[in-house]
């Protein structure tokens, strides 16, 4: 009998499907991977010790560095958890918006990944369709920010600035053409054999192992298990909102996909509800000693100019205290712990990145699969390495 | 807020020996001697009422001046009764056991502590550097080390004769 002999493969850290620099060392027998350890680190900023020595507002654009794909939502967890430690009250008008942003976040997000997953597969026109949509989807965005990726809208206490005008048209214009396009994308890869063929009983993760492997977002919610922060732990006044969590049933690839295609549609929901909803008030809590006043006012009123120097130089101190909040992004449960110690610098901010957990579920997904079913079990966990290297 | 208090006391109820505290967040939280640190999170996680069979999240915190020094933090959630307990301990620089056998998520996460601020765990069946190259001097998020890191101003010279 001729001895067994495993082949040593290396797969990245350049290569196109792995979404970044991720490198995964793969062991063969043959075809099928006997086992694999993925390296990470190579996009490690040290985020987390850059917050420590930078006062609570000089944070906020570190975080839309970390998944960049859907920067307003990690502006709001941080701001979420800061104003949890400072205990003020959102008015419900910036709640809503905050919610609707988040969700045209979580739209592009989506669009983005059906497109780059399914160029890995080979389908390259999805791409193109895709990034059209996203595209307007990041006009929109832009209208409010003035950014595509690092928005910074979402602050401490409230929003930036009351909504642009037009911006509900262009909002609502863009969710109303949107369910359409979605059809399209279901022509062209729902029932298509070639996708069914590629995707479907590929990589499947267990119930039991998801859960153990923190695995959540859409990856968990296709093994069948029903959590979604959104309705677990509402925050923002998502409970105002008539919503539903698609599951997936065996957690395949494939169920990966449909679940995030439901999602988006979900999300729509969310946001023409947030545009019929949305109540008139102020963005801004009412809490001069932590919220910036009014831009215009600056340039006005010396009052509001000293408020807005003493904020910005000196920084907020909130009270001596730890705070925990974890928000659904687009990728899963992403969570902020801030340690403060009074001082007008964060003694601690740890970050609960969920593409870090959903990755270390892929030794256990892709043992005894075949080394093409490594791009779309990568793909499919819709990791983004500015997140799991910090 | 989905915390109930009906789930408080079954907590309180089975969860012997450990104070649970209610912290100003809205979840369960517990302060566990290093000793039994161990031997409280196979409770919480094996015990049918309670499974707490999801790792969010684990990390550490360095109080720098205290101690023992370093705090370590568990967060476990338990997908059956839609609950989150926080769970801290304490210890110096020898580290404390592994839970990577409870809760597989706590590979990369025990990792990343190591990694971090340089606590080994014990019976951690690969305990390696995950982020810093392997060669990599000191542990970042320690309080001691310089924000900029070490020789960050000088130039890097690649010795090829070492190479």
């Amino acid at each position: 009998m001729a001895e067994t002999k495993y082949m040593t493969i290396n797969m990245g850290p350049q290569h196109p499907a792995t979404h970044g620099v991720l490198r995964v060392v793969l062991e063969l027998d043959g075809e099928t991977i006997v086992s694999s350890t993925p390296h990470m680190g190579y996009l490690h900023r040290g985020i987390e010790k850059i917050f420590e020595n930078r006062t609570y507002w000089q944070g906020l654009p570190l975080t839309d560095r970390l998944d960049y794909t859907s920067g307003m939502s990690n502006n709001l967890v941080y701001c979420l958890a800061v104003e949890k430690l400072l205990g003020i009250e959102i008015p419900k008008r910036a709640q809503y918006i905050r919610v609707m942003l988040s969700e045209l976040q979580r739209i592009a997000a989506h669009l983005l990944w059906v497109s780059t997953h399914a160029l890995d597969m080979g389908a390259m026109t999805v791409l193109f369709y895709g990034f059209r949509d996203r595209e307007n989807c990041l006009k929109v965005l832009e209208t409010v920010a003035g950014a595509r990726l690092m928005p910074d809208y979402i602050r401490f206490g409230g929003l930036r600035e009351e909504l642009p005008e037009g911006f509900l048209g262009e909002a609502k214009a863009f969710i109303d053409e949107l369910p359409r396009r979605i059809d399209e994308y279901e022509t062209l890869l729902t029932e298509n054999v070639i996708w069914k063929r590629r995707l479907k009983g590929v990589c499947p993760l267990s119930a039991e192992d998801a859960i153990g492997y923190g695995v959540t977002g859409p990856m968990l919610r296709a093994s069948g298990i029903n959590y979604d922060v959104r309705k677990a732990y509402p925050y923002s006044s998502y409970e105002d909102f008539d919503f539903e969590i698609p599951l997936g049933t065996v957690g395949d690839i494939y169920d990966r996909y449909l679940v995030r295609l439901k999602e988006m549609r979900q999300s729509i929901r969310i946001v023409a509800q947030t545009i019929e909803k949305l109540p008139e008030g102020p963005v801004k809590a009412d809490a001069p000693e932590y919220v910036p006043p009014e831009k215009d006012d600056v340039s006005k009123d010396m009052a509001a100019l000293i408020r807005h120097f003493k904020i910005m130089s000196d920084g907020i101190k909130p009270p001596k205290g730890e705070a925990f909040v974890s928000i659904e992004s687009s990728k899963g449960e992403l969570g902020f712990y801030i340690v403060s110690d009074g001082s007008e610098r964060p003694y601690r901010v740890r970050i609960r990145p969920p593409s870090f957990l959903n990755l270390g579920s892929i030794s256990k997904m892709i043992k005894g699969s075949l080394v093409a079913d490594v791009v779309a079990a990568i793909g499919s966990a819709d990791i983004v390495l500015g997140e799991i290297d910090k | 807020m989905s915390d109930n208090s009906e789930f408080l006391k079954i907590l309180s109820g089975k969860a012997a020996g450990i104070k649970i505290v209610p912290t100003p967040p809205g979840e369960p939280s517990a302060m566990v001697d290093k000793g039994s640190i161990r031997e409280t999170l196979d409770h919480l996680r094996y015990d049918r009422d309670l499974s707490f069979n999801m790792l969010v999240d684990l990390f550490a915190v360095d109080y720098m001046g205290e101690e023992p020094r370093f705090e370590i933090v568990y967060i476990l959630r338990s997908t059956k009764n839609n609950a989150r307990i926080v769970v801290k301990t304490r210890t110096g620089d020898e580290g404390i056991e592994t839970a990577s056998d409870l809760w597989p998520a706590a590979d990369f996460l025990e990792r990343e502590i190591y990694d971090m601020f340089g606590l080994p765990f014990a019976n951690h069946p690969d305990l390696r550097r995950i982020y810093t190259p392997d060669d990599f001097e000191g542990h970042p998020l320690r309080k001691e080390f310089p924000l900029e890191g070490k020789d960050f101003d000088k130039p890097f010279v690649v010795d090829l004769e070492k190479e």
